[in-house]
């Protein structure tokens, strides 16, 4: 059993949220951007708590708050009052406006409207639109993520000609990512010495300080005029296999304006932190900086000491396809078994992917489950007895149930503080996430052991 | 300067500044951000707890994702509410229909799980593609001998309310089914009490103490069974009156059974809870008796407990928003006793009657506001330079990022704020919120006491262009 297909029509405690949610998320990585979702008002205030139980930070989504005579005639005016209040109120840069299931399917066409609306509105000094689709009985939250980064830079890009390329800077789609992995890959780019801009970039807007006076619009986040730049950078790295030979935002860029793309897998633990320092290294022209080749010697010295906890545990993942791969592609460096890879997406090309980028996986021992949700994960679990729990918060009732630790990583995190801040990325990333999965098990065996040894 | 759209001046009001002209019970504007929901959660909400039922969301998967064990109502049995089921639409099925789906989803898992009811969640989709969710439950019933309730609950077709309105038309379904036998005279049922951190248990206990029966909690710790006899109560208790009001009135007009509004936070809303049902029953005299050595023994320990914070908090100020606008006068009482007043005090759907009531509780000066926003509310809070924001979860950063204590009276709470225990918790929650020391940093704080936070901490001067990494962290270029 090493590919395990969708044997329920119900979906029991899903393992994954709707399209618009990662839209919303993705636009939180824009400078003075509010995003207003076309729909009822629920799908806002439900996005939003989801959310901020995440990140505990303001979250506005603004709705065009359908009403049944809006679903019969359309959303046209709805949308355009919804506009002009946002305008009213926020004085946005950017208004992003992701579709919803409901005026998806009543057929609504948000270009149009929004073209209709700058034209009666031409006198004045709008901001930008940026249009998503995002139905959400199409995809996953993951899903209209990617899709919202690749609206942004399609919607702003294709002006090669007018610049020169600058040599010294790269363009970043990190994915997913946590606010803490944002910071960090800003500092290690910084330390190749080289500019970048990061879309999305939402570090600071989901993850910022207190305020003096009420900030309608949080600070931070990669402004719409250096997205449109990206023509110009060196090159773009992009983070996901998945992403890999679809039509993602650096595919945009490449074939509009050449600029050179690197897919490479989200950098978690040695062998694909490696991979990312190294093509750093080639666009930058420099070696790996010393502070990081000790952050790696560190690492390597980290799982010197402690292999022989871990060797041979078993551990099930569960999340975004692509934060699964990077996990599994860790676990399998360090003697852990990932025995399940579940993933609530389905791009179709799950266990295909993850098979090509973790080498040393074999199907024997590891069961790759898509379309999953937490009732599949749960009954796998009980099957393959892992050791660990490795995935979001919501797999906490069957961690509970099944007495498995559970370490947490990835969206959402709603029951402890600091989701935002959980570092996965590069060897500092490795790090943090060894010495939770070495203590966890270490732990287990120091309470469940009638002696209760003060040393290990 | 944060402006006030237009349309929704009249839904602010200053008590003492503006003439009483108050609109509320609207639809949200375009493009503001509205705190409310949709009429999905409203059902949702009201419904959840029944322990016994499985609830499954008819729809793409989002309603069903953002509403799994959202609440913190506890069940003493069955746990059936806490799993999320959701029929997932795809592309597919909202070309095709996703009748089916419903149907054979429900036939695997009535089975499987052997639920006591089911209640069946229309979301957006439904309406638009036209599923007959009516015909499924209705053949369902019959297959499978359960009551199989569909809840029309659209989120485009109304408000909150309105799906208030759709969970309780549900639920009228249910009661009159089931057998009355062995109920006592003096029973009542609760109405619009969610088991919060086992509130509902607390305040069942509270009532068996003073002799009355109680048949059912609609819907704390809910159970199928209890809600088919409801109708053989004497009296309904509603609580949270947005809820279930409407809910109570059918039942008046259907079964004759009276109501009275009460709510169960705070010691003088809790007290007269007992007491008015005391007094419908006064027949009794023993309740009445009862009901005054209950409230005596709780007070005699409580009053004492409650000064010493009074000491400490009187002169605080206050902002309440929550949902229905019941519960801000209790939290208003409530508040008083310990000296903190109200400032800033709003709802998502409170009614005219609400509001004239809050204005009458209020100190001039007070601002009401129906249906806020993030905008609004933190300009009056600023305004007001109030020490303590008492909402839900999307309230929360709000406050927090200004500096200003938060406490949680929202569903999603664990800790029992009703009752006398439940007061004693709450104030001691208000009592952390406000004292605890690390307001000091806030930088709002620190400013106002004329010591900006670059006066606490040395920070690195720029030198502009020639500053160099080891001088400088300000400058953003290293």
């Amino acid at each position: 059993m090493n590919k395990t297909e969708k044997k329920h029509e119900v979906t029991q405690n899903a393992c994954k949220l709707c399209t618009p949610l990662g839209a919303c998320l993705a636009l939180k990585g824009i400078k003075g951007a509010i995003t207003l979702l076309h729909g009822s008002q629920g799908c806002s205030t439900y996005i939003r708590r989801y959310m901020i139980s995440h990140f505990r930070e303001p979250i506005d989504i603004a709705s065009s708050n359908f009403s049944e005579d809006t679903a019969i005639f359309g959303g046209n005016s709805n949308l355009k009052t919804a506009l002009t209040n946002i305008i009213k109120q926020y004085n946005p840069e950017v208004i992003g406006i992701p579709t919803t299931c409901l005026s998806e399917t009543i057929g609504d066409d948000v270009n149009m409207i929004i073209k209709e609306y700058i034209s009666e509105n031409e006198d004045e000094n709008l901001p930008e639109f940026i249009t998503v689709s995002t139905p959400s009985y199409k995809g996953t939250h993951i899903d209209g993520f990617h899709e919202t980064v690749r609206s942004v830079v399609s919607a702003v890009s294709g002006h090669p000609g007018e610049k020169s390329v600058n040599n010294s800077r790269i363009n970043i789609f990190p994915g997913m990512v946590s606010a803490e992995d944002i910071r960090h890959l800003k500092e290690i780019i910084s330390d190749f010495g080289l500019d970048y801009i990061m879309l999305p970039d939402y570090s600071e807007t989901l993850d910022g300080q207190l305020w003096t006076d009420y900030k309608n619009i949080p600070e931070g986040g990669t402004s719409i005029d250096k997205i449109r730049e990206m023509d110009s950078s060196a090159a773009s790295v992009e983070f996901g296999k998945s992403l890999d030979g679809t039509e993602s935002a650096s595919r945009i860029l490449s074939e509009r304006s050449a600029v050179n793309t690197f897919n490479t897998g989200l950098p978690i633990g040695i062998n694909e932190t490696d991979k990312f320092m190294n093509i750093l290294s080639e666009i930058s022209g420099r070696g790996i900086p010393e502070k990081y080749l000790s952050e790696r010697g560190r690492l390597i010295d980290a799982y010197a000491d402690a292999h022989k906890y871990i060797f041979g545990v078993k551990a099930a993942l569960y999340g975004e396809e692509d934060l699964v791969i990077g996990l599994a592609s860790f676990l399998s460096e360090i003697g852990i078994i990932p025995v399940l890879c579940a993933s609530g997406g389905n791009s179709g090309r799950f266990s295909e992917i993850l098979f090509k980028a973790v080498p040393d996986l074999s199907p024997d021992e590891t069961s790759v489950y898509s379309d999953a949700d937490f009732s599949d994960i749960e009954e796998q679990i009980k099957f393959l007895k892992p050791d660990l729990i490795i995935g979001n918060s919501k797999g906490y009732s069957i961690s509970r149930s099944t007495d498995i630790p559970l370490i947490r990583t990835g969206f959402p995190i709603h029951d402890r503080i600091g989701g935002q801040r959980i570092l996965h990325l590069g060897y500092r990333g490795a790090q943090q996430l060894f010495d939770k999965a070495v203590n966890s098990v270490i732990e287990k065996r120091q309470d469940s052991s009638p002696v209760g040894y003060s040393y290990m | 300067m944060i402006k006030v759209l237009e349309e929704r001046k009249n839904q602010i009001y200053t008590k003492g500044k503006d003439t009483f002209d108050f609109a509320c019970d609207k639809h949200s504007v375009a493009g503001s951000v509205s705190q409310r929901a949709c009429v999905f959660c409203g059902s949702r909400v009201v419904l959840y707890p029944i322990a016994d039922a499985l609830h499954i969301v008819h729809g793409p998967v989002g309603c069903a994702a953002y509403t799994w064990d959202i609440r913190g109502s506890l069940s003493s049995g069955p746990e059936l509410h806490r799993l999320s089921f959701s029929t997932d639409l795809r592309e597919n099925d909202i070309v095709f229909g996703g009748e089916k789906k419903l149907y054979s989803i429900l036939n695997e898992l009535i089975d499987k799980y052997k639920p006591k009811g089911v209640f069946v969640y229309a979301t957006c989709i439904i309406g638009i593609i036209g599923d007959d969710i009516d015909a499924v439950c209705r053949k369902l019933e019959k297959e499978k001998n359960i009551p199989v309730l569909s809840v029309h609950s659209e989120g485009f077709k109304g408000t909150k309310k309105d799906g208030y309105r759709a969970a309780c038309d549900a639920l009228l379904k249910l009661i009159g089914t089931g057998s009355t036998d062995n109920i006592s005279r003096f029973s009542i049922n609760i109405l619009g009490e969610f088991n919060l951190a086992g509130e509902a248990w607390m305040i069942k206990e509270y009532y068996r103490k003073i002799g009355i029966e109680v048949v059912s909690v609609m819907t704390g710790d809910g159970r199928i069974e209890d809600i088919k006899k409801a109708h053989g109560a004497s009296l309904n208790v509603v609580q949270c009156s947005g809820s279930m009001t409407g809910l109570a009135k059918s039942m008046k007009e259907k079964y004759g059974i009276p109501y009275i509004r009460v709510s169960y936070f705070g010691i003088e809303d809790m007290s007269k809870a007992l007491y008015d049902v005391a007094d419908h029953f006064s027949d009794n005299p023993e309740i009445l008796k009862k009901a005054k050595d209950l409230v005596t023994n709780e007070l005699s320990s409580l009053l004492p407990v409650l000064q010493k914070y009074r000491k400490t908090l009187s002169g605080k100020k206050a902002a309440i928003y929550v949902g229905g606008a019941f519960k801000a006068f209790s939290l208003i009482r409530a508040l008083k006793i310990v000296g903190i007043d109200v400032c800033v005090a709003g709802s998502q759907t409170g009614t005219k009657d609400d509001y004239a009531l809050l204005k009458d509780m209020c100190d001039e000066g007070t601002v009401i506001l129906d249906d806020s926003n993030p905008l609004e509310l933190s300009k009056y809070v600023l305004e007001k330079n109030i020490d303590l924001f008492i909402g839900g979860v999307k309230e929360r950063p709000l406050a927090y990022k200004l500096g200003i204590g938060f406490c949680d009276h929202n569903h999603e709470r664990k800790i029992s704020l009703a009752g006398y225990e439940g007061m004693l918790n709450f104030i001691r929650e208000v009592h952390a919120s406000i004292m605890s020391p690390v307001w000091k940093f806030a930088p709002r704080n620190s400013a106002s006491r004329g010591n900006t936070s670059s006066d606490a901490i040395q920070t690195s001067k720029c030198a502009g262009a020639d500053c160099s990494p080891e001088a400088c962290s300000s400058c953003g270029k290293f």
